[in-house]
């Protein structure tokens, strides 16, 4: 139905919210994609979260590598600035952009092709700067707009559309994620809104490094038996080790609940997170634990999903670089010229 | 036995060492005490790709005169690297001087007999002072320069002077220094007085002038040009603008009450990564560089297109060295030009600078960030290793108080607010560029979406032909207004009416300002145009159209700066003579003046014709 434009009209009973927008405010240009692509219901998440957290649309940057993933910020956030860059490449832009602004949320979306082969290596190093960004990686274990090639997050002995076998190991973003220091690491499907908004808006108000995981069916080119990344292979094998509920820092916390059933952990900014504990005793708090288990899980044949590591005290880059409090972007001659008196002193030192 | 050469402040000493050993700090100590006694003086490092062990140079030329180019030949060695001493011997001017460690004895045969030798037991004398084998080798240096100071008159104060300067605060080190260098001096007064006709006497030559590399003065200019962001990869010889923007930044760029820093820095992963972090940071509004070299302008080319074609303001500064692929990274070259005046597929132009020595490097930086943001683009700022990683001798840096930062179009809140019509790539004022919004403006106006692919004059893409076109041809139209805000050549006019033009560019300069005046002496008369910019400016083929036969004098194999004269100006290719050096030293005046002097005699051109 891309053919059509999106009308401008809209539900005089959409409610607004905080800030007098509407969830109209928050989509963008009308999808490009295939019907029943599971990127579109990762679009519909995000939009969803940013409209929840009353976020102002134009305070966020959008940008992505090349792919279908990458194509899908446009989708979303009209009233943002996008920046769909070259292929695998999306992390070292996003991390120039952060640096010459501090003050705006950076959304980085790409795709497995993207994340975990082209740019691989950007992904693990934007990680491990400790980059204030919510990192989305659209993972449909394929490449979609050059026909149906595996990436490399099939799995290994998984069958392509046309019968191929992958023989090769797969890459693991979560795992990568972990290793490098991420201080969110998170897995979901594209099929689960409900586990998938709160990890959103979780993310956002996390104030470092990112990165969800978000399986996400290829309806073209990877949904067929066979695969394990398809809608009916992930609803099959999806482990949650949690739910959780986001709860920003102005709200009242009013249910209580039993106790050990719960967990909620107070982030910087203040916002809860209340884990609902699904699975034993998992604890989204220990990094090594999280990695041990994800392996576990993976060779059992499970995909583990949910929030599955978290420091609540982030790091930051701009921490680190020991930046000033404003944006870089907006200092002008005045701030950054040391001016012609002490280029004379600056001489004296070559004589 | 030729005379030998007897000269005053107009000499060539080249120091030939084992890298690791620490020469170079002994080595500059001479160069600066010859500075500091008002003689012009040039030096050129000569390294290996290697820390320790390999072969190492270090030219010094002493110049009354003023001449800052690479003459050519040597008139005093010092000899201290077996490994190249063959080599080093023979490259002695004939009456010229071998200074060399006299501690083991050598056959006759080591030497020549139309050269002056003058030896020393340096290995003896520090063995005899010294226990610790790293003060041995160290100090052997410090005695050297002592003893090259009694045999070339240098005042030993001065050099004391810049002894104490560098130890301030570390008296020991200091004594033991002073101790070294008295050493020296006093055995080469005792056993050598007299050997050496080469001297240097006090002068005023110098004036006010400084002794810079060009990636330090580059990096100076980046500061007061406003770079905030820096997003570099480790490579030789850009490393030390990376270097030196960081030193500078944490001295002139911490806010005196917060103790924050005004700008960030980040060593990439990779020369992708590199470029990468500085086309976001130019999208969102910080002027931001990198600084590499051809490996690394190779990897960027993916992204080079992006910017170009998405119209993001971006400055890489490339300091050329000797290609392809590895090739001699530690060697000078001007051989990056095609690469970044075409970079990346598709059809593309950049904006190129070429700065000829260290002040110049200094303003161009500067000025490459008001040109990248005023013209939206790609702004390469070409230096080379010679002027990059050499102190040179040049005019202070200057900056005026009234310059203010040229932004370029930005439409701001306020502009949005009465309803300026914004169209990210739409032609408004009729000089191709298009307003841009900074990410985060305006809740409801101005946002649009960056892309690699094409689309219409409002950002939205489009693969329609006759769009695609539109853009294409306003890009080019950009680039004619380019020509006026890129820097002018420099036209130096003979002293008589000639036919003969030459061209050159960047390091070149010295020498070729040397070789004019020496080609003058023979009647030979040649306008010049020192290139500063590409796009060429109308000046530029004017200057061409001028002229019969015009020399161009490169640092590379190829030609290329005539390749992109002749493909860029429309003109007969048969009208050029390349000058061309690129064995990976800098190009010397006795280079040029020979080069040029024998073409003109093949052409049969006399004197009298030359000078019509």
């Amino acid at each position: 139905m891309t053919y059509l434009a999106k009308p401008k009209f809209r539900h005089p009973a959409l409610v607004p919210n905080k800030l007098g927008f509407t969830h109209r405010d928050y989509e963008g240009s009308i999808s490009t994609l295939c019907a029943g692509c599971g990127h579109d219901s990762i679009s519909a998440a995000l939009i969803q979260a940013c409209y929840e957290l009353d976020i102002e649309p134009h305070r966020v940057a959008k940008l992505s590598g090349i792919g279908c993933s990458s194509k899908t910020p446009d989708y979303l956030l009209g009233q943002s600035h996008g920046f769909n860059s070259v292929h695998g490449r999306m992390p070292s832009v996003l991390t120039g952009a952060n640096l010459a602004n501090k003050d705006l949320i950076y959304l980085g979306v790409s795709g497995d092709g993207d994340s975990a082969s082209i740019g691989l290596g950007q992904f693990v190093h934007c990680v491990r700067r400790a980059m204030n960004m919510v990192y989305i990686c659209e993972n449909n274990g394929v490449y979609g707009l050059t026909k149906g090639q595996f990436s490399a997050t099939a799995d290994q002995g998984s069958k392509s559309k046309a019968g191929g076998t992958n023989n090769d190991a797969p890459i693991d973003l979560v795992g990568l994620a972990l290793l490098a220091g991420a201080t969110f690491v998170a897995r979901s499907f594209s099929g689960d809104k409900h586990q998938l908004v709160p990890l959103i808006k979780a993310a956002i108000a996390h104030k470092g490094s990112a990165v969800i995981d978000v399986i996400s069916p290829c309806v073209a080119f990877n949904n067929h038996p066979g695969s394990t990344k398809s809608f009916d292979f992930v609803r099959e094998h999806n482990e949650a080790v949690n739910s959780l509920d986001f709860i920003e820092a102005r709200e009242e916390i009013t249910v209580k609940y039993e106790p050990g059933s719960v967990e909620e952990v107070k982030q910087h900014d203040g916002s809860i997170l209340r884990l609902h504990k699904l699975h034993g005793d998992y604890d989204p708090r220990d990094r090594v634990k999280a990695m041990n288990y994800l392996q576990e899980r993976h060779a059992a044949g499970e995909i583990v999903t949910g929030l599955l590591y978290l420091d609540p005290e982030p790091r930051d880059l701009h921490a680190a670089l020991n930046t000033v409090d404003v944006p870089l972007n907006s200092l002008g001659t005045r701030e950054l010229c040391p001016g012609a008196k002490v280029l004379e002193g600056i001489n004296d030192d070559y004589r | 036995m030729p005379k030998p050469i007897e000269t005053t402040n107009d000499f060539v000493v080249k120091f030939a060492n084992v890298n690791g050993s620490g020469s170079a700090s002994a080595n500059e100590l001479f160069a600066l005490s010859i500075l500091r006694m008002g003689v012009p003086v040039t030096s050129r490092n000569i390294f290996p790709s290697n820390i320790q062990g390999l072969p190492t140079w270090y030219e010094v030329r002493v110049s009354e005169a003023g001449w800052l180019g690479r003459r050519g030949g040597v008139d005093l060695m010092v000899a201290m690297n077996p490994q190249t001493w063959d080599k080093d011997v023979a490259s002695i001017d004939v009456g010229g001087y071998l200074f060399y460690d006299s501690t083991r004895p050598m056959p006759a045969s080591k030497f020549r007999p139309d050269i002056n030798v003058i030896g020393m037991p340096l290995t003896d004398i520090c063995n005899r002072t010294y226990s610790d084998p790293r003060q041995r080798q160290l100090f052997k240096n410090i005695i050297y320069v002592g003893a090259l100071a009694s045999l070339l008159d240098i005042d030993i104060t001065v050099i004391e002077g810049l002894i104490a300067e560098q130890f301030k605060g570390k008296e020991r080190l200091l004594d033991s220094n002073f101790k070294a260098l008295h050493l020296g001096r006093d055995y080469a007064n005792e056993h050598l007085a007299k050997t050496c006709k080469l001297s240097v006497r006090k002068s005023d030559r110098v004036g006010n002038r400084i002794f810079i590399e060009g990636n330090d003065a580059a990096a100076l200019g980046a500061v007061y040009g406003g770079a905030t962001v820096c997003a570099w990869y480790p490579i030789t010889p850009s490393t030390s603008m990376a270097e030196a923007f960081t030193a500078h930044c944490r001295k002139l760029r911490v806010d005196s009450v917060t103790k924050k820093n005004k700008f960030a820095i980040i060593q990439a992963e990779d020369e992708l990564a590199a470029i990468g972090a500085v086309i976001g940071a130019g999208w969102n509004g910080a002027r931001a560089f990198t600084a590499t070299s051809g490996p690394g302008i190779s990897l960027m080319q993916e992204f080079i297109g992006l910017a170009y074609f998405a119209e993001i303001p971006a400055v890489i500064f490339d300091i050329q060295r000797g290609g392809p692929s590895t090739g001699m990274p530690t060697r000078t070259q001007q051989s990056d030009i095609l690469i970044a005046a075409y970079a990346s597929h598709g059809d593309t132009k950049h904006i190129l600078l070429f700065p000829e020595d260290p002040r110049e490097a200094f303003e161009l930086a500067a000025k490459s960030f008001d040109l990248a943001e005023r013209l939206q683009t790609v702004i390469f700022v070409m230096q080379d290793l010679d002027i990059g990683m050499n102190a040179w001798l040049c005019e202070p840096l200057t900056w005026s108080e009234e310059q203010i930062y040229d932004r370029g179009k930005i439409m701001t809140y306020e502009d949005l607010e009465k309803g300026k019509e914004f169209g990210r790539y739409l032609d408004v004022d009729g000089d191709a560029i298009p307003y841009r919004t900074l990410p985060g403006t305006h809740p409801t106006k101005g946002a649009y979406f960056t892309r690699g692919t094409s689309r219409d004059r409002y950002a939205k893409y489009s693969e329609e032909g006759s769009v695609y076109v539109d853009n294409m041809q306003r890009l080019l139209r950009k680039l004619e207004t380019a020509k006026k805000y890129v820097p002018k050549p420099v036209v130096r006019h003979a002293k008589e009416a000639t036919r003969f033009g030459a061209i050159y560019f960047g390091s070149t300069s010295p020498a070729m300002t040397e070789a004019l005046v020496a080609l003058e002496a023979k009647g030979i008369h040649i306008d010049t145009m020192r290139l500063r910019a590409f796009p060429f400016p109308d000046e530029v083929i004017e200057f061409v159209n001028a002229h019969e036969q015009i020399f161009i004098v490169e640092q590379n194999r190829d030609a290329q700066m005539r390749t992109l004269l002749v493909n860029e100006g429309a003109i007969d290719p048969a009208r050029f003579i390349s000058i061309l050096h690129y064995d990976g030293t800098p190009i010397t005046a006795r280079f040029i003046t020979k080069a040029i002097g024998e073409r003109m005699s093949v052409m049969g051109v006399s004197r009298r014709e030359a000078a019509q």
